[in-house]
């Protein structure tokens, strides 16, 4: 009897956490038993949530572009687009394919190559960030240690493809353009950084899956808005110029630059700015929803709502339907704020580079010291009311 | 294979995502028209003739928040592992960043009196 009681397992530590939907071990489990070795199982598993993930942002971007073409033309009093598809629907989808069989239009004064991997080098960095964008516990391609980091890391990728594309393109109006969007994303990077850096600090963890876990508990009212309501706002204007989204659209300025460092692209490589433009907003609309909005989290508890229910939150069926939940929930307070982002597009007139500028590093930037010195105080003062 | 975990998901994640621009430029290069060369291939000027280049010596003037940008982003790297591991260290740690956020600020307000900040 003594043996057996040293041998009990410890007690939980961390029971405050559901365990939630776990494909992964249920997907190799199935495939050890059909004789595979477990590296072999995980091989095989890899890049199935890739796949999805990129799939699932592709129709992101779908709906993201049929979403601004039917609210702008509400905004202005038009209908939109109705043709193809009910409501339209498939236009983003028509306009895709025109855009792939369009001819390739190099300009003869251009750098070939760079020229060719300035897009390349937009969308690679901006798709590869949805590594750790986190729809549930386990519904993540990969809850890597540097997380959020990695998010930032990658974010500051970007400007060297648009330089190149500014550049090589030999045209006036893309090099000011290039030059024009470099110098935005660099000057609003910091305080994204330093909002980041607040909410880390909160969660003890640059994993975006601790910080979405920090979250949970009381439902809404454990949200980081409430208690990062300055970083929320400095994030989400940071997110709308990295984005270079209207009221922050200087580098593609069409009254005065054409299109920026687009001017000369046609065709498929347009396409891939396009694309990574819209990604980059779904993506940022994503971050905000899993650092200040509580990621997958229920507006009421799922423990207190199970329990009302008389069900037990470890088994099968509440364990899908939560995490179905989940996802929904994530998907819709992002395209929530994406629905905020494009309001503001049709309604705020564009600033001026001075102006973007000064806003960046004057206000902005001081704001987000204090906002980050004031988080570790109040840490300080009150450790369980700001993570520990 | 991967001393940390996690990370070969993202070697093949980078993969992946390098592998969505070529596919896509390559099915272009296939199903594309190709045109015979002439003015299609000018470099847009608004409908002029482009007079002279764009590689050419001018001022940019983004040069001095650039410098600045690679100090304050030295900085946040600095404190990110700071901020993680915030809630063991305590008091000092506080005092130490406030210190060093510190003289940061007085270079932000020394480049900004220096109107290193100006657009102009």
């Amino acid at each position: 009897m003594t043996t057996a009681a040293t041998l009990s397992p410890p007690p939980v530590l961390e029971a405050a956490v559901t365990p939630g939907l776990d494909l992964q071990s249920g997907f190799t489990t199935i495939l050890e038993g059909f004789g595979l070795s477990p590296a072999a199982a995980h091989l095989i598993w890899l890049p199935l949530p890739m796949l999805l993930v990129l799939v699932a942002a592709v129709v992101g971007v779908l709906v993201n572009v049929w979403l601004e073409r039917k609210i702008s033309a509400a905004v202005q009093q038009r209908i939109g687009p109705e043709y193809a598809g009910a409501l339209g629907v498939l236009q983003p989808l028509a306009d895709g394919l025109k855009l792939l069989f369009k001819e390739d239009v190099i300009p003869k004064r251009a750098d070939g190559l760079l020229f060719t991997l300035g897009p390349v080098l937009v969308l690679i960095p901006v798709i590869l960030s949805w590594l750790v964008v986190p729809f549930g516990q386990n519904l993540v391609i990969s809850d890597v240690g540097v997380g959020i980091f990695l998010w930032i890391a990658l974010s500051s990728i970007q400007p060297i493809g648009l330089l190149m594309s500014g550049y090589s393109s030999n045209n006036k109006y893309s090099l000011l353009g290039g030059l024009r969007a470099a110098a935005q994303s660099i000057s609003y990077e910091i305080p994204l950084a330093l909002a980041v850096l607040a909410v880390v600090m909160m969660s003890n963890s640059l994993s975006t899956v601790d910080i979405v876990n920090q979250q949970s508990g009381a439902g809404i009212l454990s949200w980081n808005i409430w208690r990062q309501p300055v970083g929320f706002v400095i994030f989400w204007i940071c997110a709308l110029a990295e984005c270079e989204r209207l009221p922050f659209d200087l580098p593609e300025a069409e009254e005065e630059l054409v299109a920026g460092y687009q001017t000369e692209y046609a065709g498929m490589k347009f396409a891939l700015f396009y694309l990574g433009s819209y990604i980059n907003l779904v993506l940022s609309a994503l971050l905000v929803a899993v650092l200040y909005l509580g990621g997958w989290g229920f507006p009421v508890p799922v423990e207190w709502l199970a329990g009302t229910l008389g069900q037990s939150v470890e088994a099968p069926l509440v364990q899908v339907i939560t995490g179905s939940v989940g996802i929904v929930m994530t998907v819709l307070k992002a395209y929530l704020l994406v629905f905020t982002a494009i309001l503001l597009r049709w309604t705020l007139p564009r600033v001026r580079i001075d102006q973007l500028l000064d806003l960046g590093w004057k206000f902005l930037l001081p704001i987000a010291l204090v906002n980050l010195l004031a988080t570790a105080g109040l840490k300080l003062a009150f450790p369980g009311f700001f993570g520990g | 294979m991967f001393v940390l975990p996690g990370y070969d998901a993202f070697l093949g994640f980078l993969l992946i995502s390098a592998a969505v621009p070529v596919l896509a430029l390559v099915t272009n290069k296939l199903v594309s028209p190709k045109s015979r060369d002439g003015e299609r291939r000018l470099t847009y000027e608004s409908g002029m003739e482009p007079i002279g280049g764009a590689w050419i010596q001018f001022n940019i003037r983004y040069y001095m928040f650039a410098l600045v940008f690679v100090i304050f982003d030295v900085e946040t790297v600095f404190l990110y592992p700071w901020a993680v591991a915030f809630s063991r260290l305590g008091l000092l740690a506080f005092i130490e960043a406030l210190i060093f956020i510190t003289i940061l600020v007085i270079a932000l307000a020394y480049a900004w009196r220096k109107g290193a900040l100006e657009w102009s």
